[in-house]
């Protein structure tokens, strides 16, 4: 079986994120960055998989050099190998041609069986970038799984949203994307960390994964950001210490803005 | 004036407010049209709250399978009613159903995507609010057809009652190779409280509640307002609450008219998640607590001692007024 795993590098949530002056994309240059969490749990899923029912176990990542660091932590945690699409015109690629530089990555490797996801990155909500994926490449979609089962060519999931649950049931080849439930991702080991240091990453750009092809209408930006304004910081309010009396004061301030 | 898609959320008997919400807002760009998409006999049921809220024109998509397969049938509808009209525009729910859907079309049709959309004007100009709410993003779609997730209480549904029109859009059987199938769902339980994204009134508890049974203080509060219940991830993690009543980063986002966090701290992903509340109260006994600083009305002070003297408090006014 092959597994790839997509995974992200993005600005720690811990830290102050912000949107850079001159066009508006998120300014990598003053966030810490790291292997989004969810992605972790995606590969140890991936890991899981392999250690069951053999597998091999391909990292994919989009992003500027710095995205070598988090290839290197899913390698240490296990994988084999990686590819990382490392392009400047993918500079604030949006979610269109973000999905389909990676579906364009997926179509490269050879005899994909499973593909796994985060099902969400923290650092752009709408977590729709799997089901685009998923679409690209016509593989049904598993999305937001909390549980996973592989077994005689089908998958089954586990979905949970805010729709409530569901099983969602597919033939192989087939796209999983995770939520935070589905495990505890394990620590990459010493030797995995050394290990990782050898494994085979190959570096590709747009040209390689889209030869011959007009870069102004793949990359057309579709859409443009009319302004970008940090929202002023919510200023600290009223504030009281319970002597007794806070439930009664805080029914007055209720009602004197009329929540109640 | 040229057609908007809707594409309509539904129970299969009743529309969700949030599609009321989207066509209010597509009445700015165009004619609102409403894509309904479920097993036959649903458009039907539904045309007329759609026409009393101003779809113009109804499409129905409908087969026995188009609820037993994740999204595909959805996207599927919606590609042939693009193919059919040429919308100015396609409007969805930003759910987590809907953000799947509008970024397949987007991603087929080569598309302008713009999610989570608080507003949208009559120039198709969308307000989205980024990283938690600490930025407002005012984007357009400069190429392509605009797909738009806009997140549901972002503006007041309107009644504008039409004659809507019927037509039917052909669905193709589903490609069993290339979709999900639902085998087996499990509603979430609400209850009788209102859908946390869609209340006016949230109360949400955090690590602070310390346990699953003093959650019951939460729901009673919330009850007392007419509010849903949310959680803390620290919350959730502990086991007190279930996931799909998590607020925050890598929970739900909302924002309310009144967000009342009990015993939550105030994590930056917490934040995230209901920092543009309209009104944000929270009790914490840890003069330290980050929340308290966001807060317009905070109160130093066990939540089991405020929060029940709230709810009795509020009881009193009710029953005075």
């Amino acid at each position: 079986m092959h597994i790839v795993v997509l995974v992200k590098q993005v600005p720690d949530t811990a830290a102050e994120r912000t949107l850079s002056e001159a066009d508006h994309t998120l300014d990598r240059e003053t966030a810490d960055l790291v292997l989004d969490e969810i992605n972790e749990r995606a590969t140890e899923e991936a890991l899981t998989l392999k250690e069951a029912v053999g597998a091999e176990v391909t990292v994919v990542s989009m992003g500027p050099g710095t995205a070598i660091d988090a290839i290197r932590k899913v390698l240490a945690m296990g994988a084999d190998r990686g590819l990382h699409i490392c392009d400047d015109r993918l500079h604030g690629a949006d979610a269109v041609t973000t999905a389909k530089t990676l579906a364009a990555a997926v179509r490269r490797l050879e005899d994909v069986d499973l593909v796994l996801a985060g099902n969400t990155t923290t650092d752009g909500q709408a977590g729709a970038v799997p089901a685009m994926v998923a679409d690209l490449l016509g593989l049904p979609q598993l999305t937001h799984a909390r549980e996973l089962t592989v077994d005689a060519g089908r998958v089954r999931a586990e979905r949970e949203t805010e729709n409530g649950e569901a099983t969602l049931d597919a033939p192989l080849p087939a796209l999983v994307s995770v939520t935070e439930k589905i495990n505890e991702p394990r620590y990459p080991s010493f030797k995995g960390i050394m290990a990782a240091k050898k494994k085979p990453v190959e570096t590709v750009d747009l040209d390689d994964l889209f030869p011959g092809v007009d870069d102004t209408g793949f990359l057309a930006t579709r859409t443009h950001v009319v302004d970008a304004v940090p929202r002023p910081a919510r200023a600290a309010g009223i504030r009281i210490t319970d002597d007794g009396s806070a439930g009664r004061q805080l029914v007055g301030y209720l009602i004197a803005q009329k929540l109640v | 004036m040229p057609d908007v898609l809707v594409l309509v959320d539904h129970d299969g008997e009743r529309v969700h407010k949030s599609t009321y919400e989207l066509l209010t807002v597509a009445r700015r760009l165009g004619d609102p049209a409403a894509v309904v998409v479920g097993t036959p006999g649903t458009a039907a049921r539904l045309r007329e709250p759609l026409a009393r809220h101003g779809a113009t024109t109804v499409h129905a998509a409908e087969s026995t399978e188009a609820d037993e397969f994740l999204a595909t049938p959805a996207v599927e509808a919606l590609e042939l009613a693009v193919r059919e009209v040429s919308p100015a525009a396609v409007l969805v729910s930003a759910t987590t159903d809907g953000n799947e859907v509008a970024g397949r079309l987007a991603a087929r049709l080569d598309g302008g995507l713009l999610t989570d959309a608080v507003d949208v004007d009559s120039s198709g100009v969308a307000t989205q609010v980024v990283f938690g709410g600490s930025y407002t993003v005012r984007a357009q779609v400069t190429h392509g057809l605009p797909v738009i997730a806009l997140r549901p209480g972002s503006c007041e549904p309107e009644e504008r009652p039409v004659e809507a029109g019927e037509r039917e859009l052909a669905l193709p059987p589903v490609d069993r190779a290339a979709s999900a199938r639902i085998t087996a769902r499990r509603a979430a339980l609400a209850g009788d409280r209102p859908e946390l994204t869609e209340a006016t009134v949230v109360v949400s508890g955090g690590r602070g509640v310390a346990g699953a049974d003093g959650f019951k203080v939460v729901e009673q509060l919330a009850d007392a307002l007419g509010g849903a219940v949310g959680a803390s991830r620290a919350a959730v993690d502990a086991g007190y609450y279930p996931h799909q009543y998590q607020v925050g980063q890598t929970g739900k986002s909302v924002s309310p008219q009144l967000y009342i966090a009990l015993g939550i701290s105030g994590a930056i992903q917490h934040l995230a998640g209901m920092q543009t509340s309209k009104t944000i109260v929270a009790v914490n006994k840890d003069p330290e607590a980050p929340i308290l600083d966001v807060a317009d009305y905070a109160v130093v002070g066990d939540l089991f001692a405020v929060a029940p003297r709230l709810i009795q408090e509020v009881a009193v006014r009710r029953e005075a007024g």
